[in-house]
């Protein structure tokens, strides 16, 4: 018997995934009695793609954008990310963070380790967060989320930060898979080619950080996750051995983040445990 | 004889009895403008379905003058509409009521409750215990209900079949899954093949009729469809759009195909029995049965004994 070659990332029709999404976002406010929906814009194809689905459910008027930039941040970013505020003719804001992190880093300490660098980026994602949730009540709207599947699997993401949101549009999509759906969208073909950073520090790119391309993690991911193969089966399918139980390993540490936090059974119910409501139901939506 | 059903592909709301009663009435009214004589509605219909701690607080008895009442919006129309029951026990199923002028002709209660990826179902609801058929009069005769999951298992479609069912209908709450990727299409072929196979080797007709719209992270798919006898595709709606499709199925073919096509008749049910039997034994790791039954050297090859034939 040959061994079977390690299946890859299936194919997104995009037209299909964008009119679910789309639909999604639509039952979503209507569920929860909102309008409008609130996104943080960085430039990358992963808020641009959540941005141009936004304005297929709202109108243009009803999506406000945010750039937050810090003083490290790649003013091509902040380029590409106006690109979409153009294309879109949605609301722009921009509200820079560096007057916000720089005394807190001053207060709470700073260095310049790679745990540090870490430790920075954690810093600079909840300050948008606070940023972004404070535009929430100002404009009214829903904060959407823009990580995608890889990132939640991989757990490349801050708790309370950037993976903070009312739902996740795109978080059930591989970032190779996004490409399709970015390109269906009419994103800028500058967003969608151009190399994915979370741009915390200059020159910071995801691949780099994580060790191999997205391609083959999310080849990986999707053999493990999707299909539920064992690691041995994707080793002899041809995936690199290193790759494969890095990844695995960081699928598993990572799980904490992924889930609400356990709470200690004490009483006869328990919220999440056996108090288990969908969360829009009569009586959920604001009035 | 013509017989007009039509599929009501809804997004009823989570939780919200009162609403959906309102949208199920409304829809009702508008199928008889199509003519039909026959409306059904998807699984849950009256209260959604990701309810989770909500099935007491929607629950329905079978003799609810609520349900009566959505029957007898159009008079001599029959509605099939699903539901959560709760039984004289304080049992919740997951049910399908066939009602016609306030009288419930017949009551399905879901047997397969899927419990597994990402379903839940059997954490909140109980598994209906009975495969029936519903006498409906002249000219449908016999209708075979069943809900979603419970077409995964051909037992039941096809006990149904030999039943007397003439029209199997099956309602759903069946959630996309992979959308807009070969698995999304293969999932939803799935389900064509079924019908299909089951519309084919019953030698009845099918309907399907499967909910829109969204719950949580979960998009329900629609395609609600109609077959004939034959396996002929008679109505078919969108994918995830609501809408309110009707076809006719011609009765006389029912009897066409059933003379053309002998499958029914000629099912030996005796056997079926006989190695059902044996079957269930060995899996429960009992002893075999004894008697002549079980020695395979009596078989004999195409022979059918009188009372065997359907």
């Amino acid at each position: 018997m040959t061994a079977a070659i390690a299946p890859p990332l299936p194919a997104i029709e995009a037209g299909q995934a964008v009119e679910v999404i789309v639909g999604f976002i639509r039952a979503q406010l209507a569920q929860t009695g909102f309008r409008r929906t609130v996104i943080a814009l960085s430039g990358g194809v992963d808020s641009a793609t959540v941005a141009f689905l936004c304005a297929r459910a709202v109108e243009a008027d009803d999506l406000l954008t945010v750039r937050m930039p810090y003083l490290t941040s790649s003013p091509a970013s902040e380029t590409d990310a106006l690109r979409v505020v153009e294309a879109l003719g949605c609301r722009s804001e921009r509200v820079e963070i560096t007057p916000m992190v720089a005394p807190m880093l001053e207060l709470i300490g700073r260095g310049d380790s790679a745990a540090e660098r870490v430790r920075r980026g954690n810093v600079m994602a909840r300050q948008r967060m606070i940023v972004l949730y404070d535009r929430s009540v100002t404009f009214d709207a829903l904060v959407v989320g823009t990580s995608n599947k890889t990132e939640a699997l991989l757990g490349y993401g801050t708790l309370h930060g950037d993976m903070a949101c009312a739902f996740a549009p795109i978080g059930d999509l591989y970032k190779s898979q996004l490409r399709a759906i970015a390109v269906e969208l009419g994103v800028p073909p500058q967003i969608v080619e151009k190399a994915p950073s979370a741009d915390l520090w200059p020159g910071q790119t995801d691949e780099a950080e994580l060790g191999a391309s997205y391609e083959l993690l999310d080849r990986v991911l999707y053999a493990l996750v999707d299909r539920r193969w064992s690691v041995a089966r994707c080793v002899a399918a041809g995936l690199d051995r290193a790759v494969v139980e890095a990844v695995a390993q960081r699928v598993a540490r990572n799980e904490f983040k992924r889930q609400t936090p356990p709470v200690a059974k004490i009483s006869l119910r328990t919220p999440g445990i056996d108090h288990l409501y969908p969360r829009r139901r009569p009586g959920s939506r604001r009035s | 004889m013509d017989y007009r059903i039509a599929l009501v592909q809804v997004a009823p709301r989570l939780g919200d009895l009162e609403a959906n009663l309102e949208l199920a009435a409304d829809r009702i009214r508008a199928a008889d403008r199509e003519g039909a004589q026959l409306v059904c509605f998807p699984e849950l219909a009256l209260s959604g379905y990701l309810l989770q701690d909500l099935v007491p607080e929607v629950a329905l008895r079978a003799d609810d003058p609520r349900l009566g009442a959505l029957s007898r919006v159009v008079a001599g129309m029959a509605v099939a509409v699903g539901f959560v029951e709760e039984t004289d026990a304080h049992r919740y199923c997951n049910s399908l009521a066939l009602l016609r002028d306030g009288e419930l002709l017949g009551l399905h209660r879901k047997v397969y409750l899927p419990t597994y990826g990402l379903f839940d179902e059997g954490r909140f609801t109980s598994a209906g215990d009975r495969i029936r058929t519903t006498a409906v009069g002249a000219p449908l005769g016999r209708i075979g209900l069943s809900i979603c999951e419970d077409f995964w298992h051909p037992s039941l479609p096809m006990l149904q079949a030999l039943d007397g069912a003439s029209l199997l209908v099956n309602v759903a709450a069946g959630p996309a899954r992979a959308p807009g990727s070969a698995a999304g299409t293969a999932a939803i072929a799935g389900w064509h093949k079924m019908q299909d196979t089951y519309a084919l080797l019953g030698t009845v007709a099918v309907a399907f009729c499967n909910r829109v719209g969204n719950e949580e992270g979960l998009t329900f798919w629609g395609g609600s469809r109609l077959l004939a006898a034959d396996g002929s595709l008679v109505a078919e709606a969108p994918l995830y759009e609501e809408a309110l499709v009707v076809g006719t199925l011609e009765t006389d073919d029912l009897r066409v195909q059933r003379y053309a096509l002998p499958l029914l008749a000629d099912e030996r049910l005796e056997l079926t029995r006989r190695e059902l039997d044996r079957i269930i034994t060995e899996r429960a790791g009992l002893p075999p049965p004894e008697g002549p039954m079980d020695a395979p050297a009596r078989h004999s090859a195409g022979g059918r004994a009188a009372g065997e034939r359907a």
